[in-house]
């Protein structure tokens, strides 16, 4: 704490010299400054839709509409790309797939994160920081370093083309992310709140299951949020490890290109497809979301 | 802040997430060591080939070239990404519905599919069908990501930084919500001035958020592989070939077990000691601030 | 197990690695490590000192068998120098 109010001190003594205007004057520029922050992210905004809704567009439009004329909204409206996707098995299963292994990977990291993170936010014991760096590292380390054993590992305990398979294979990335984020969480419960419950008589797993976990439950929201995103996210080790059953949906989509051409329009609304989870998810965290993106350590 | 307590039977708690971890972690890489020093050409059909491959892979001009157009983009997204998520985090609303509609449009991006996002953009720059190409062809640039390549790295470029510095601006946004409002408060009175505000009151507390976000942008730039990969193809030629892609196709596309697995080790010992770097970095900071606390 | 295409001299490398991570937990229960301070620029434990020397001692073997002709038993030598170097002065 302290540093900062060093630092405000500071501060003040190079504005003084700036600031030699009247509270209208101050209130007025405000007011425009505001306007013009406004202004810089809707643009900023708008940029960032238009990509996406460039895909919605085509989506939208059948083949030929799309290679005809340049146009900016669809004009014959058509979801038969849409109906198509979903009168499917082979294009729908990929998105049943990818949500399989998905939840599979979150149920499977959180419940071994959960006392791993405790450990590492109460507790020294050796070899912490070492072990701790370690699982960062698998953070960092590129899939595609991995990408030739994994096929071997898989195939040799008999995993090879099932969703834990690929469930198992994210834990690689998603464990050492979900400590990270959950360690900084728990480290903010101050400890005092541990002390008493084991006083109170209740019991290690008693006390983490009915008081510590209803606390960090935020938390636990946001490390969910990151887990479902990593895992939904990534491909290279998801198509890897598959081959039919449990193909992912990225996968799946490339098969719109054939020997003819591409089928753009089924291509663009598997694309809004893969989008729509993530909004679902986005808009049940959106009140932690900005809380968990400090990783709990700010 | 906490006091940790001493106790090695925390080991016990750590114990199911190391299983797994090692289990993907562990006995990949050793696998993976195992295979750098042979060529293996069938179950039963391998030679020792000690570090043959190893010196091949370090001079290879193609990977050569493949590193420092990796290293240049890394520090390129870096340069704008960064800067830009600030400015982004500034300006976004602070409380209110707008707060969380400009939240959930601003994260849209970081949870679309890689390969999805480099079809999105795919889509979005060609000529003839795409409102990027299309428009600029309109506005009389001759832009062609798959015969320029100038035009593919530009595209690159703005595809990452329209992925990903989302990332950035929340992070920056959850450091700026927590700072006290007595804080602007006392800078109001103060009558400090916007700049000031920033350098003194707003920067200081993003220090620690920044150098997570600077980690992770440069450890996932420097894996970059779904979205160019889907985009250009590593082309024009191998314009916007990045490591993970020369390592993907030498491994699943080429079969060559051995230099693909001594390449792997390569690139896997530089991420490991960037990320020791910026690790030691981030403890070092954290430990000068409150001297009891942090991992 | 037999995918993973095991060697002798990987089989070694990995041992020795497993074998120094026990050394250095059997060392830290007997006699634990104390922070200090020696010609790194940082303060360091035990067991940073031997991550930071294993760490440059495969920056060393890449250097010497990508960059030059000498033997690869030079590169070991100069590392494990490099490492009891850096575990009594670092």
């Amino acid at each position: 704490m302290s540093y900062q109010l060093e630092n405000t001190q500071r501060g003040e003594k190079y504005t003084t010299i700036f600031s030699k205007v009247t509270p209208a004057q101050r209130r007025n520029r405000n007011a425009r400054s505001r306007w013009r922050a406004n202004c810089l992210l809707g643009l900023y905004l708008i940029l960032m839709i238009l990509p996406i809704y460039w895909l919605i567009n085509m989506s939208l439009q059948t083949n030929s509409e799309i290679l005809g004329s340049m146009t900016l909204w669809p004009q014959n409206l058509t979801f038969d790309n849409y109906i198509g996707i979903f009168t499917n098995s082979s294009w729908y299963m990929g998105y049943v797939n990818s949500m399989l292994y998905v939840a599979m990977n979150m149920l499977i990291t959180i419940c071994v994160a959960l006392p791993a993170a405790y450990a590492f936010s109460r507790f020294t014991f050796i070899g912490d920081k070492h072990l701790f760096f370690w699982l960062l590292t698998n953070l960092m380390a590129p899939p595609a370093v991995f990408l030739l054993p994994y096929f071997q590992l898989y195939y040799s305990v008999g995993l090879f083309d099932t969703h834990i398979a690929v469930a198992l294979a994210h834990c690689l990335f998603n464990i050492p992310l979900a400590i990270w984020i959950l360690e900084g969480f728990m480290s903010s419960v101050p400890k005092e709140i541990d002390e008493t419950a084991y006083i109170d008589g209740y019991s290690f797993p008693r006390f983490f299951v009915k008081i510590f976990i209803p606390m960090i439950r935020s938390g636990i929201g946001v490390t969910l949020f990151f887990l479902f995103m990593f895992s939904w996210v990534e491909l290279l080790l998801a198509r890897t490890l598959t081959a039919t059953n449990a193909q992912p949906i990225g996968m799946i989509m490339t098969r719109t290109s054939t020997a003819s051409g591409i089928d753009w329009g089924t291509l663009a609304a598997a694309g809004v497809l893969t989008i729509i989870p993530g909004i679902l998810v986005v808009y049940f965290v959106r009140n932690h979301i900005a809380k968990g993106f400090a990783l709990g350590r700010t | 802040m906490n006091n940790k307590v001493p106790n090695n039977r925390a080991w016990l708690l750590v114990l199911p997430m190391l299983v797994l971890v090692a289990f993907s972690a562990i006995i990949p890489l050793m696998t993976v060591v195992n295979y750098s020093v042979q060529d293996v050409l069938g179950p039963n059909a391998r030679f020792f080939t000690g570090t043959e491959w190893f010196e091949s892979m370090l001079n290879d001009s193609a990977l050569q070239a493949a590193f420092l157009r990796q290293i240049s983009f890394s520090l390129i997204i870096l340069a704008i990404q960064i800067p830009l998520g600030i400015g982004i985090a500034l300006i976004m609303p602070k409380r209110g519905w707008q707060a969380s509609a400009v939240l959930i449009l601003i994260t849209l991006p970081l949870l679309i599919p890689w390969n999805v996002v480099g079809s999105i953009w795919q889509i979005f720059t060609r000529g003839d069908i795409g409102l990027m190409g299309w428009g600029l062809r309109e506005l009389g640039v001759d832009y062609n990501i798959t015969r320029n390549a100038g035009d593919a790295w530009v595209t690159i470029v703005l595809m990452d930084v329209w992925h990903w510095t989302p990332l950035v601006a929340m992070l920056c946004y959850s450091g700026l919500r927590s700072i006290p409002e007595a804080y602007y408060q006392a800078a109001r009175i103060d009558r400090a001035s916007k700049w000031a505000v920033f350098r003194y009151i707003q920067l200081p507390k993003l220090t620690n958020v920044l150098v997570i976000a600077v980690l992770l942008r440069f450890m996932h730039s420097f894996m970059i592989y779904a979205e160019p990969f889907v985009l250009t193809g590593g082309g024009p030629g191998s314009a916007t070939t990045f490591l993970s892609q020369s390592l993907t196709t030498m491994a699943v596309g080429q079969q060559d077990l051995g230099p693909s697995a001594a390449f792997s080790l390569i690139y896997f010992l530089v991420i490991l000691l960037v990320s020791w770097v910026f690790y030691t970095t981030i403890m070092h900071m954290q430990k000068d601030k409150h001297p009891h606390g942090g991992a | 197990m037999s995918w993973m295409v095991w060697t002798m001299p990987t089989a070694i490398f990995f041992s020795s690695i497993a074998a120094m991570l026990a050394g250095m937990t059997i060392w830290e229960i007997l006699s634990p490590t104390i922070e200090r301070k020696g010609f790194l620029p940082i303060s360091t434990t035990r067991g940073d000192r031997l991550f930071i020397g294993l760490l440059s001692a495969a920056f060393i073997h890449l250097g010497v068998i990508g960059f030059t002709s000498l033997s690869i038993w030079i590169a070991l030598a100069v590392s494990a120098i490099w490492l009891l170097v850096l575990m009594r002065w670092g």
